[in-house]
């Protein structure tokens, strides 16, 4: 086969200069035959089927990698929300489940291991309120596990009693890895509408409706949607849009033929791709410097949410065509501390927590890696939660929140996380109290699916 | 198994002998060759067979790597599958 040198050469700048890479392989696996009636054997049955099924995950990555001379960052589990498994036990705290998966992480290589989960959206059983209470000490205690709750969902509507005991949760979580800046709560994720396919922590969990292993597969390229818009100065928007869906398109195919690849080599069935634009703090791998592209002095400037609008559905666009089978979170993501263009953004005074909780309407997933003074009540966490799913829930799509209240720091303090996490400046959060509103508890109704005007 | 090898860099003398030995070396098969020099640069591409490798990939790579630092030049072999994907539907 014969190819010039100009998509040769494309190619390679995606590669070399251009940060493409594939973000994760993660292997989704169902741990619902591992419940028992004693924790003990379930925690054995857990662990021994994890190492199992995972054990070449890793080493077939990296052979992928060496072979096709692709990047491949992250190996990654995603397993059966703990609730539904643990709570076949008489236990009653689920923190030794969390030891088991940590062990299974470092035992198969992988550096996250998602599914301390539980989905509550309307409603608790008695598991999932054990795990919940179990999280603040399991993501202390442990180094590779996350953890992500869903409270709410278009079909439920809002539990607000979960609503407002994740504001606690992260608060005791926060509290005690205080000495790492509150870094457990960058392992946990708050959603509504999560998705039970996503290959990204730290909100990967293995959904009940999936089989029984499967091999998901995210990746990234910021840096080459911003390459390709750097040649289109005062282009009109219909060929940004073009532009961003025919690259979106040629990352996701590369990506397909890594997730066969590895599905085949592992003998497990594929299950879907998804491309979403996840920054690091590397420069050249940003979001926001592609919203800066199109004609933003920064993010935050008015006209941003547009901007994220019109990238969000240009990569679904060229993602969906690419491949028979699309699934996770598959957008942009627009965290601040990992993204050095959101940082300067915020730095410059230019982009407030409210103009981001506007972008989450047409972002990917939601409020992401955000810090926020150590002194923020519990329940005004719980309104930040309460507000993104109400988002995601009227707007029939994934939302999210992971915020950070950094102990003993105040607005504009400098937060550093370090790695794939990076750090940031520590964002002011409204002072108005929603403590009444929060403490009413119960359910807000599944909005109406009709009359939408 | 056909890969591209693209080779870049400044012009001088022994490039395309230095390249050419580290493949051979390693049981590359070369299957075509283009090349020109624009202004002062050098570009190279080859086609090359990679199905019968003498030594592995990780060896390969290094070998590349340490004579385009020799060279002053940047090779880089990209499966041509990686090139099928996204070029080709």
């Amino acid at each position: 086969m014969v190819f010039t040198n100009a998509e040769i050469d494309e190619t390679i700048q995606m590669f070399r200069s251009q940060k493409l890479d594939i973000r994760t392989i993660t292997m989704g696996i169902s741990l619902r035959d591992c419940a028992s009636a004693s924790g003990a054997q379930s925690r054995q049955k857990i662990y021994d089927k994890i190492c199992r099924y995972a054990e070449n995950l890793v080493s077939v990555g990296e052979a992928i990698s060496l072979e096709y001379g692709i990047p491949i960052i992250n190996k990654r589990i995603a397993v059966t929300p703990i609730a539904m498994v643990a709570e076949a036990s008489s236990d009653k705290s689920y923190v030794a489940f969390a030891h088991t998966l940590d062990a299974a992480a470092r035992q198969t290589g992988v550096n996250f291991l998602g599914g301390f989960s539980a989905l509550v959206q309307k409603g608790y059983t008695r598991g999932d309120r054990i795990l919940i209470r179990s999280i603040p000490q399991a993501l202390a205690e442990t180094e590779r596990v996350c953890a992500s709750v869903n409270v709410a969902s278009t079909q439920a509507g809002i539990n607000m009693d979960a609503v407002r005991q994740m504001g606690f949760v992260v608060k005791a979580l926060a509290g005690r890895t205080a000495s790492t800046q509150g870094l457990g709560c960058a392992k946990l994720v708050v959603f509504a509408n999560s998705v039970e396919d996503n290959p990204f922590m730290a909100g990967a969990y293995h959904g009940p409706g999936e089989g029984e292993v499967v091999i998901n597969v995210g990746l990234s390229g910021p840096g080459v949607i911003k390459s390709a818009l750097e040649n289109l100065e005062k282009a009109p928007f219909d060929t940004v849009a073009e532009t961003i869906k025919r690259t979106a398109f040629k990352i996701t195919r590369m990506g397909e033929l890594v997730a066969r690849e590895a599905s085949r080599r592992l003998n497990v069935p594929f299950g879907i791709i998804d491309l979403s634009l996840a920054p690091t703090p590397a420069v050249g791998d940003s979001v926001a410097r592609i919203l800066q592209e199109m004609g933003l002095e920064r993010v935050g400037a008015p006209g941003s949410t547009a901007a994220l609008a019109l990238l969000n559905d240009a990569v679904k666009k060229g993602g969906i065509m690419a491949s028979s089978h699309v699934g996770g979170l598959s957008g942009a993501f627009i965290p601040v501390t990992e993204d050095e263009g959101m940082v300067e953004a915020v730095q410059s005074g230019g982009l407030s927590l409210e103009k981001l909780e506007a972008m989450t309407c047409v972002c990917s997933v939601g409020l992401d890696m955000i810090a926020v003074p150590g002194d923020t009540p519990a329940q005004t966490l719980s309104g930040l939660i309460a507000d993104e799913a109400a988002i995601g829930v009227i707007n029939h799509k994934t939302t999210a929140v992971r915020v950070i209240p950094v102990p003993g720091m105040k607005a504009g303090d400098w937060v550093e996380f370090g790695g794939l996490l990076g750090g940031g400046p520590v964002m002011p959060v409204s002072t108005l109290s929603s403590k009444a509103f929060i403490d009413r508890g119960g359910r807000i109704p599944a909005p109406v699916h009709s009359f939408k005007n | 198994m056909d890969a591209i090898v693209t080779v870049v860099g400044k012009d001088r003398v022994g490039i395309i002998a230095g390249v050419t030995q580290a493949l051979s070396a390693s049981g590359v098969n070369i299957l075509s060759i283009s090349q020109t020099i624009l202004e002062e640069y050098f570009t190279m591409i080859m086609k090359v067979d990679i199905g019968h490798l003498s030594v592995d990939r990780k060896t390969l790579n290094a070998r590349l790597e340490a004579e385009g630092g020799q060279l002053g030049v940047q090779i880089t072999l990209i499966h041509e599958e990686v090139l099928k994907a996204m070029h080709r539907i």
